[in-house]
C-alpha cells in the first residue's frame, strides 16, 4: 500500500494527502491498493507540486495498525512522528497536547 | 573581531533584500520549486524530515555576544528554542518556516551575520583553530588570513559554481586542532628560517564516501601569496575537477587520480602566471586585517593562581572543570575554556535560546566579548583571567553547562542523523546519548583518558567518523540501523583514517560494542599516559576484532 506525502511549501510542515486535503498528521491519508490509485495519487501529487502547495513530493510504503495509516520505512516515520530524541517536537509532541 | 566596512554592510543588506525577493516570488508562486531550489541553498535554506533547516555562517568560528544573543533569540522567535553547533563550526536551525526566513536573515544583518555561501558548489565558510588568538603554541592568529580568503571567495564570479563544494581550513599552531588534513585546503600559518609568515599547504583531504587525507604540494608559501596560490589550485579543480559523477566531484578525487606530482605541478605552473599580478596580498593590507583580530588588551592578573588554588580546594567539581575544560593562554593570567555542548546524554551541539543568552552574558562579562565555536561542536570562551574561572563555572553550573568532558570519550561529534537530515540512513543522535550515558561516570572518563568518538549516521561523515579514534557510521540495512565501527582515525597534525574493524552492530548492541573497545584498550594499554589512539597505533585491530567478534568465529 501506498499514501503521498510532501512539505508544505509556507512552512516546510510533513503532510500527506487525505481525503481531498493536504493534512498535517499521517493517521488518516488516503491509501493506493493498487497501480491504478498510485498513479491517481502520484497525478494529485505532480499538480500540488506545480501548483506550488508542497514540495518533495514522494509516494511512500504504508500500512494500517489498528485502523491508522503508519508509514513503513524509519524515515518516514520520523517524519510522521518528530525527533524520536525530542517527544516534545513535531507531530508526536501536538498528538500529546 | 572583525567588523563589516561600509562594503560588507552593503554586501550583506542586498543580499538580504534580493533572497527575501526570490522567496516572496517563490510563495506567490511566480518561480517554481526548480528555479528556487539553487537560490535557496546559496542562502543556506534546506529542506530536511520536518521542515526547513536554515544554516547561519559563523566565519571562522568566531562570535560576540551580541551576535550569540541573536541566535538565542532567533531559536526563540521564529524557531523552537535551540539551535545546533555543527562540524563546520556554523549553526543550523530545525523548524523555520521559509514564509520568516526574510526577517531572520535581516535580524543576522543587523548582527553583522548571514546564511551566504553556506551551502551550495562554492567556498564554504573558512573554518579555523577554535584557540585562534589565546592558543600558547601559536606562530600567529590564522583568522586574519580566514577574512582574507572570506572577503576573496565571498560570491567570487570564477568559483561559484565548482564541481562540487569546496572547504578551506586555516591553522595557526603546530597542534593542529583545526583538522586542516581533512578538507580541501588546509593551510598551516607557520614561520620560515628567517622569521617570515607563510603558510604549508595541503590539498585534497575529505571524508565522506572516498576519504582521503590531505597531501602537502608546498611546504611554505609566503603569506602575500596566498590569494593568488588559492586560485592556482581552484583553476586546477575547477578546469579538471570532475562534474560528470556527483561522488567524484571533490577535489581529493583529482588529486587522487592525478597524482599529488602531478597536481602541484599544475598548481605551481598555473601559479606562476598569478603570483605577481593584482592578487598579491599588499602587507599593509594583510596589517590592516589583522588589526582587527588584535587580542584584548589582558591586564595582568596575578591573583589568579591563589584564587584558583582556593576553589579548587572549595569545589571537586571545580577542580575537574578546571583540568579538563581548561586549556594555558598564551598570558600566564588567563586561559582558554571550553563550554561543553556535551552534557551526559544531551544531544550534541545543542543550545537552548536561554543557554545561549546565558553564555553571551558570560563572554561579555568575563571573556571580553569573545566567543568561538570548535569544530567539535562546542562554545569556547578564547580569553578568560584565571581569577575569573570559578566565577564562569558557577554561571555556567547555573545554566547546565559546565560538565567537565572535553576530549573524552562522552564530549562526542554527532551529525543530526536520521532525526532531522533527509540524507540521513539511520539515528546517530540516540547512539550518542546511550554511550554517553554508559560512561557518565567522570571519572571512569577520565581513566579511559583522550578519546574522540565521532558518529555519522551516513556515509557523507558529517559526524567525522572516519577521523574519530572511535568512529561509528549509521547504515540501513533491510530496514533497520546498523553501525559500523571505525578505529584508529584522528583529525590532527597525524591525521589518519580509521579502519572498519568488522561487521556492523544492531542499535541494541552498538554502546556494548563501544564499551567492549574501551575495555580492551584499558586492558592492553602500556600506562595511563598511553592513550587510545597511541595504543592502536602500537598493536593495531587484532585485538580488538578478537574482543569483538572472536566468540562468533568459535561458535561457527
Amino acid at each position: 500500500m501506498k499514501i503521498l506525502t510532501a512539505n508544505r511549501l509556507t512552512d516546510g510542515i510533513a503532510v500527506w494527502y487525505a481525503d481531498g486535503g493536504w493534512a498535517e498528521t499521517v493517521g488518516q491519508a488516503d491509501l493506493a491498493h493498487d497501480k491504478a490509485a498510485e498513479d491517481r495519487l502520484e497525478a494529485i501529487g505532480a499538480k500540488a507540486y506545480a501548483d506550488n502547495e508542497v514540495v518533495d513530493v514522494n509516494l511512500i510504503d504504508a500500512e494500517v495498525v489498528d485502523g491508522v495509516v503508519e508509514p513503513v520505512r524509519l524515515r518516514e516515520k520520523i517524519r510522521a512522528a518528530g525527533p524520536t530524541i525530542r517527544g516534545d517536537l513535531g507531530k508526536q509532541a501536538e498528538r500529546a497536547a | 573581531m572583525y567588523r563589516y566596512d561600509e562594503f560588507d554592510h552593503d554586501f550583506v543588506q542586498a543580499r538580504v533584500a534580493e533572497f527575501s525577493d526570490q522567496v516572496q516570488r517563490r510563495l506567490s508562486g511566480e518561480i517554481s520549486e526548480d528555479q528556487f531550489r539553487p537560490l535557496r541553498l546559496m542562502n543556506g535554506v534546506y529542506l530536511q524530515l520536518h521542515a526547513y533547516m536554515l544554516r547561519i555562517a559563523v566565519p571562522y568560528g568566531t562570535l560576540n555576544g551580541r551576535q550569540l544573543r541573536m541566535l538565542g533569540h532567533i531559536a526563540r522567535k521564529y524557531d523552537k528554542g535551540y539551535g545546533h553547533f555543527t562540524t563546520r563550526q556554523n549553526i543550523q536551525f530545525n523548524w523555520p518556516a521559509l514564509s520568516d526566513i526574510p526577517a531572520i536573515l535581516a535580524d543576522l544583518a543587523s548582527v553583522e551575520m548571514h546564511a551566504i555561501q553556506t551551502s551550495g558548489n562554492c567556498i564554504r565558510n573558512v573554518t579555523a583553530d577554535h584557540f585562534a588568538g589565546a592558543a600558547a603554541d601559536e606562530v600567529a592568529d590564522p583568522r586574519p588570513y580566514a577574512e582574507i580568503l572570506r572577503q576573496w571567495s565571498s560570491v567570487h564570479p570564477e568559483f561559484s559554481f565548482l564541481p562540487r563544494k569546496f572547504k578551506i581550513a586555516v591553522t595557526g599552531a603546530e597542534r593542529d586542532r583545526a583538522a586542516i588534513q581533512t578538507h580541501d585546503i588546509g593551510l598551516h600559518l607557520k614561520k620560515n628560517a628567517a622569521g617570515e609568515l607563510g603558510f604549508a599547504v595541503y590539498v585534497g583531504g575529505g571524508q565522506g564516501r572516498t576519504p582521503m587525507v590531505a597531501r602537502k604540494i608546498r611546504d611554505f608559501l609566503p603569506e602575500a601569496d596566498l590569494l593568488s596560490y588559492c586560485t592556482a589550485i581552484l583553476r586546477v579543480y575547477n578546469l579538471y575537477g570532475r562534474r560528470d559523477n556527483k561522488y567524484k566531484a571533490r577535489i581529493k578525487i583529482l588529486v587522487h587520480e592525478t597524482g599529488v606530482e602531478e597536481i602541484t605541478r599544475q598548481v605551481e605552473a598555473e601559479w606562476q602566471e598569478l603570483k605577481d599580478a593584482e592578487l598579491k596580498l599588499p602587507e599593509a593590507d594583510i596589517r590592516a586585517i589583522e588589526a582587527y583580530f588584535a587580542p584584548p588588551t589582558l591586564a595582568d592578573r596575578p591573583e589568579g593562581d591563589q584564587a584558583v588554588k582556593l576553589a579548587r580546594l572549595d569545589s571537586k567539581g571545580f577542580s575537574e572543570w578546571l583540568d579538563q575544560n581548561v586549556v594555558t593562554h598564551r598570558h600566564p593570567d588567563y586561559a582558554a575554556v571550553t563550554i561543553s555542548l556535551k552534557g551526559i546524554g544531551e544531544v550534541p551541539g545543542d543550545a537552548s535560546d536561554s543557554q545561549m543568552e546565558a553564555v553571551a552574558d558570560i563572554a561579555e562579562k568575563y571573556a571580553f566579548d569573545e566567543l568561538r565555536v570548535s569544530h567539535e561542536q562546542n562554545l569556547i570562551l578564547p580569553h578568560v583571567a584565571r581569577a575569573d574561572l570559578k566565577a564562569v563555572y558557577d554561571a555556567l553550573v547555573d545554566i547546565g553547562l559546565a560538565t567537565a568532558n572535553s576530549n573524552l570519550i562522552s564530549d562526542i561529534i554527532s551529525c543530526p542523523g536520521l532525526d532531522y537530515c533527509a540524507l540521513a540512513t539511520a539515528r546517530s543522535i540516540p547512539i550518542a546519548q546511550e554511550i554517553s550515558q554508559r560512561f557518565a561516570s567522570l571519572e571512569r572518563q577520565r581513566e579511559i583518558g583522550e578519546l574522540k568518538l565521532k558518529i555519522s549516521g551516513c556515509i557523507n561523515a558529517c559526524g567525522h567518523h572516519h577521523v574519530g579514534h572511535i568512529g561509528i557510521l549509521g547504515v540501513e540495512k533491510k530496514g533497520s540501523e546498523l553501525y559500523q565501527v571505525t578505529l584508529g582515525g584522528s583529525a590532527d597534525e597525524n591525521t589518519s583514517v580509521g579502519e572498519i574493524i568488522g561487521r556492523g552492530f544492531s542499535s541494541e548492541e552498538i554502546t556494548d560494542a563501544i564499551e567492549q573497545i574501551v575495555e580492551t584498550y584499558l586492558g592492553l594499554r602500556l600506562n595511563p599516559q598511553e592513550k587510545f589512539i597511541d595504543a592502536y597505533r602500537r598493536v593495531g585491530p587484532a585485538p580488538f576484532k578478537e574482543a569483538l567478534y572472536a566468540g562468533e568465529t568459535k561458535a561457527a
